[in-house]
């Protein structure tokens, strides 16, 4: 079966979340929250001006990482890289920062996970390892956000599938995720109903079903990527 | 500045001194912007003890906030991210202190809920989660919410960009994070600033904290 290094893995999932960005701010704003890792990465890749960066440690209108001669160490995002300001960016608490998540007043939120299952639950905030200790804004970027895309590459490490039939590690949120994309496949959600919507060029339907324990249906309009 | 007319400026071991063994100390900042280092530092060097801290996180290893817990100062901790700081996990672990963790947005609002006099909030974070154990839940419109209960503290350790002499504070880029709740919600309020200005220099459309919430500032040296 053919592969993608890590790093083409990763740019393919944040192209295609991209590319979907750009359609769906055409006719209107659109105010995201993106996670570290891949997540951030979405932000290159936009071609849209109507994309708006939300950043949960009290930003709107998040800017670029910041160049060496630009640094103030006061102006991070959540990921805590030290960013720049865009035109007509503003700053605000954490709680009224939240309450534009929380308020159901933010787009859409992309996230990294350990586990989505076929329920649309998503496993992303511990490892029960006796090591972790933390939850930050995750519980509450999956339940305020309008829409939860999840960007994950689709199997472990270890080579286990990260779509699951039911989460084994503790849920951030239940029924929470609209949009799962992998280097190999885009699922969509809808009462509690996963569903192909596309998948990699050269990708075939046994491939797929080899690497996704998750059980999914397919779209009749399934597309490439 | 040095002759400022500010009746709320105190040394760091004056401010120190609104502090007792066991109270619950809001201390500000996120991710190493808007946490007051200065006053962080000058209650590492005193011998208060059984403290139990409410903030975000609890930095790194045995650095600022986090020489509190290496030096044995806290009884308990509430926040929402210990993962920079694995000396909490261990900690906690030990049964050395007990952790309270709340979810980032709840936390934030929580706070807010104690600065404004309410009692506690519903909202759909966490429902059925770990984080949920023991929080009441409630139907509305059909849809679960969780009870989150005002977190309340006696003192906060905020962090501002200026004062003016009366205590009104302006804040910088992204360092205002969880500083202005804490300013509303704990009992006595220590603010450490970098500039003291005449009142009535700051545009009153510019002051995020009014100064009705502060009671004590110290002046951050450079």
């Amino acid at each position: 079966m053919f592969t993608f290094t890590e790093e083409e893995a990763k740019i393919r999932i944040a192209k295609y979340i991209a590319k979907e960005f750009d359609e769906m701010s055409k006719d209107h704003d659109l105010f995201v929250n993106l996670g570290v890792g891949i997540p951030t990465m979405v932000a290159d890749h936009t071609a849209s001006k109507r994309v708006f960066l939300q950043a949960e440690n009290g930003m709107l209108g998040v800017g670029p990482v910041a160049d060496e001669a630009h640094i103030d160490p006061l102006l991070i995002n959540a990921g805590r890289a030290k960013v720049t300001e865009t035109k007509g960016c503003s700053y605000m608490n954490s709680a009224d920062s939240f309450g534009m998540i929380r308020g159901g007043h933010v787009d859409a939120t992309v996230i990294g996970a350990f586990e989505v299952d076929e329920k649309g639950n998503v496993a992303n905030w511990i490892i029960p390892n006796g090591k972790m200790l933390g939850v930050g804004g995750a519980m509450d970027l999956v339940s305020g956000a309008k829409k939860v895309y999840i960007a994950m590459q689709h199997v472990s490490k270890k080579g286990k599938s990260k779509l699951v039939r039911a989460c084994s590690l503790p849920v951030t949120g239940y029924g929470a995720v609209d949009t799962v994309v992998t280097e190999y496949a885009v699922f969509k959600f809808e009462n509690g109903q996963m569903t192909l919507t596309a998948k990699a060029k050269g990708m075939t339907f046994d491939k797929l079903k080899a690497i996704t324990e998750a059980e999914y249906s397919i779209a009749k309009n399934l597309s490439d990527f | 500045m040095q002759n400022t007319e500010c009746a709320k400026l105190r040394s760091f071991e004056e401010a120190m001194e609104l502090i007792k063994d066991g109270d619950k100390i809001f201390i500000s900042g996120f991710g190493n912007a808007g946490d007051p280092k200065q006053l962080i530092k000058a209650l590492v060097e005193t011998d208060r003890k059984e403290l139990t801290i409410i903030s975000n996180d609890l930095g790194s290893p045995n650095v600022g906030l986090g020489q509190l817990l290496t030096k044995k100062k806290i009884k308990g901790l509430i926040g929402t991210y210990y993962n920079w700081n694995t000396e909490v996990a261990d900690a906690y672990n030990a049964g050395e202190i007990t952790v309270e963790l709340v979810p980032q947005g709840s936390f934030a609002e929580g706070i807010r809920a104690a600065g404004v006099g309410a009692a506690g909030f519903y909202t759909k974070t966490a429902v059925g989660t770990e984080l949920a154990k023991g929080k009441e839940t409630k139907e509305f419109n059909g849809e679960t919410y969780l009870l989150q209960e005002a977190i309340h503290g006696d003192v906060a350790l905020i962090c501002a960009d200026k004062a003016d002499e009366l205590g009104n504070l302006v804040y910088h880029k992204t360092a205002r994070n969880f500083n202005p709740v804490m300013a509303m919600a704990a009992k006595t309020v220590i603010a450490e600033v970098g500039e003291i200005v005449p009142a009535g220099t700051l545009d009153p459309e510019s002051i995020v904290t009014p100064h009705i919430f502060v009671d004590a500032i110290v002046l951050r040296s450079c």
